[in-house]
C-alpha cells in the first residue's frame, strides 16, 4: 500500500508542475506584449542569452564539421564515394547534428544560467521586491528572457551549421585533397531546402521554444534557498536535454519516417 | 496627497478575523487589527507568528483562507490583478534583505519603479532619485553596486526605492534585524522621519522590543497566530499579562515554551531509536 501511495504521490506531483508550467508559459505569453513596446529589455536579453553563447557554438560547430569529415571521409574512400563528402557532412549537420547539439550546448550554457539567475532573484526577494513595486517579474524579467532564449537559439543553431560545413570544408578540402568544386557541387545538388534546411530549422524553433521553457520555469519555481536553486539549475540542464533530444526523434520520425 | 483618501476615515488598513495556514500548519486564527493613516504602528511578535504574513495580505501577495483585508476602502483579496498593481503603486516596502536588484547600481535601484511607471525627463528623474538619496544619508553613495553596500546601507536604499513613488503606506519587514547599534539608529531615525516629513502611514514588523518602543504610535503583540495585546508603548509597557511580560521582558520560558512539542524526554530516550 505504501508503494502505491509513494507511486501515486509522484505522479500526482509531477503532473502538478507539468500544470504549472503550462500556467506559466500563459502567463508568460500573455506578458510578452512588452517585448514589443520595450524592445531595449529583449535586446538587452538576446546579447546575454545568445551572443554570449555564440563562442561555444562557433567552436563546437567548427570542431563537430571537422571530425564529422574525417570519418566520413575515412568510410566513404573505402567505396571510392568521397566526392558525396560535402553532401553527407551538410546533411548530418543541417537535419540533425546543428539543431541538436546546439540545442544541447545552449541548454548547458545559457539554460542554466537562466535558471541560476531567476532562482536567486527569487530567492534574495528581488521577485517579490518587484511584485511589490508593482511591477510584474513575469512581464519583466521571465518574458524577455523568454523570447530571447528562443529566438537566440534558432539563430545559434544555423550559425552552428554553416561553421560546421566551414569546418568539414578545412579538413575534406585543404587537408584530405577532396576536390573543392566536388564537394560544394555534392552539397548543392543533394541539400533540400524544404525537406533538409527548413526542417532543420524548425527543429531548432521547437527545441528553443522547449529548452527556454524548462529554463525559465525551473528558475521561476525554485525552492528560494542555496539548495533549491542548484537543483533547480540541474534539472534544467537534466530536462532540457532530455526533451531536446527525445523531442528530436519525434520529429525526426515524422518528418523523414515515410522517405 | 497621500493623507487624502476615498473612504475619508482615518483607517489605512484593517484586517477582519483573518485566518490563514500553510497547508496543515495555521499561522493566523482570525486576526483583527487595524492601522491609522499617518502613524507608526508596530506588529511585534516572536520569529515564525505570521508577521511577515501579515504584510503580505496588505500587498496581496497571499490571500487569506477566510476574512478580509481592506486597505484604503478597497477588499485587497477580492482586487483583480490589474486593480491590485495599481493599490501596490501606491505602498512601499523594505525587505528584510533590502531585495535590491544586484545587477544594477544604488541610482538604478532607486530609479527602477519610477522608470517602469512614469515617463519622466531624465534630469526631473535625476533630481528624484538625489532627493530621496540625500533623505537617507547616501547620496554619495548613488555609483556603488549593491553587493558593495553593508546591511544597514542597502536597507537604507531600499528605503529611498519603497518611497520614491510618494506612496500612501510603507511596510518594514524586520528593519532592525542584523544590524549594527549605529545603523540600527539610523534606520529607527528614518522611519520616524519618513512617516513624518511625508506623511505616510508606517506599519513595522519586528521582534525587536526597544526599538518598536522608540518608534511606534500604536503596537500590537501578535502569538500563536492571535492578537493577545494591544495599545500604545504605555499602555504594553504597564500591562502585566503574562504573555506580554515574556515578550517585552525576554525570558526564555513562560506561556512560549522553551521547549518544541515533543513527546515526554524519558519515553523519547527509553524508544532506544525506534522512531
Amino acid at each position: 500500500m505504501k508503494l502505491f501511495a509513494l507511486i501515486g504521490g509522484g505522479v500526482i506531483a509531477h503532473i502538478s508542475r507539468l500544470g504549472r508550467a503550462s500556467v506559466f508559459l500563459y502567463r508568460v505569453f500573455l506578458g510578452g506584449w512588452q517585448i514589443f513596446t520595450r524592445p531595449s529589455l529583449l535586446v538587452h536579453q538576446i546579447y546575454a542569452v545568445g551572443v554570449l553563447t555564440l563562442t561555444i557554438i562557433l567552436v563546437a560547430g567548427l570542431f563537430v564539421g571537422m571530425v564529422l569529415s574525417f570519418q566520413g571521409y575515412n568510410t566513404l574512400v573505402d567505396f571510392g564515394a568521397e566526392s558525396s563528402l560535402g553532401l553527407m557532412v551538410a546533411l548530418s549537420l543541417t537535419r540533425e547534428l546543428g539543431p541538436v547539439l546546439a540545442a544541447l550546448l545552449f541548454a548547458g550554457r545559457a539554460g542554466s544560467a537562466l535558471t541560476a539567475e531567476i532562482g536567486l532573484m527569487k530567492a534574495t526577494q528581488q521577485l517579490a521586491g518587484m511584485e511589490m513595486m508593482a511591477v510584474n517579474p513575469i512581464e519583466r524579467v521571465v518574458a524577455p528572457r523568454f523570447f530571447a532564449g528562443f529566438f537566440s537559439l534558432t539563430l545559434l543553431a544555423t550559425l552552428f551549421t554553416a561553421v560546421g560545413v566551414a569546418g568539414g570544408h578545412f579538413i575534406g578540402v585543404t587537408v584530405l585533397g577532396v576536390d573543392a568544386g566536388v564537394f560544394w557541387s555534392s552539397m548543392q545538388e543533394g541539400v533540400d531546402f524544404h525537406d533538409d534546411i527548413v526542417s532543420g530549422i524548425v527543429k531548432s524553433i521547437v527545441f528553443g521554444f522547449v529548452v527556454t521553457w524548462i529554463a525559465v520555469f525551473e528558475g521561476y519555481d525554485a525552492v528560494p534557498t542555496a539548495e533549491g536553486v542548484s537543483r533547480a539549475t540541474t534539472r534544467t540542464v537534466v530536462n532540457a536535454s532530455l526533451a531536446v533530444l527525445a523531442l528530436d526523434f519525434i520529429l525526426t520520425s515524422l518528418m523523414f519516417g515515410d522517405v | 496627497m497621500a493623507a487624502k483618501n476615498s473612504s475619508g476615515n482615518d483607517v489605512l488598513v484593517e484586517f477582519r478575523d483573518v485566518h490563514f495556514a500553510y497547508g496543515d500548519r495555521p499561522i493566523l486564527k482570525g486576526v483583527n487589527l487595524t492601522i491609522p493613516r499617518g502613524k507608526v504602528t508596530a506588529i511585534l511578535g516572536p520569529s515564525g507568528t505570521g508577521k511577515t504574513t501579515l504584510l503580505n495580505f496588505i500587498g496581496g501577495r497571499l490571500r487569506p483562507d477566510h476574512g478580509d483585508i481592506i486597505v484604503d476602502g478597497l477588499s485587497v483579496p477580492r482586487l483583480r490583478l490589474k486593480q491590485l498593481y495599481a493599490l501596490r503603486r501606491r505602498m512601499g516596502m523594505l525587505f528584510q534583505s533590502g531585495a535590491l536588484l544586484t545587477d544594477i547600481n544604488v541610482f538604478e535601484n532607486i530609479a527602477f519603479p519610477v522608470r517602469e511607471h512614469c515617463r519622466l525627463p531624465e534630469p526631473v528623474l535625476r533630481n528624484l532619485v538625489l532627493l530621496k538619496l540625500e533623505m537617507v544619508g547616501l547620496r554619495g553613495a548613488r555609483r556603488l553596486m549593491p553587493s558593495e553596500l553593508s546591511g544597514g546601507m542597502a536597507r537604507r536604499v531600499a528605503l529611498a526605492r519603497a518611497i520614491v513613488l510618494d506612496p500612501m503606506l510603507v511596510m518594514y519587514d524586520e528593519p532592525f534585524a542584523g544590524l549594527d547599534p549605529i545603523s540600527m539608529a539610523v534606520i529607527v531615525k528614518l522611519i520616524g522621519e519618513v512617516n513624518d516629513a511625508l506623511s505616510i502611514s508606517s506599519v513595522v514588523v519586528t521582534h525587536d522590543v526597544a526599538e518598536a518602543y522608540a518608534i511606534a504610535h500604536y503596537m500590537y503583540l501578535i502569538a500563536d497566530g492571535q492578537i493577545i495585546a494591544q495599545g500604545t508603548p504605555e499602555e504594553l509597557q504597564a500591562s502585566q499579562q503574562v504573555q506580554v511580560r515574556q515578550f517585552m521582558d525576554g525570558l526564555p520560558d513562560g506561556p512560549v515554551p522553551y521547549h518544541y512539542p515533543a513527546v515526554a524526554y524519558e519515553d523519547d530516550l527509553l524508544r532506544g531509536g525506534l522512531d
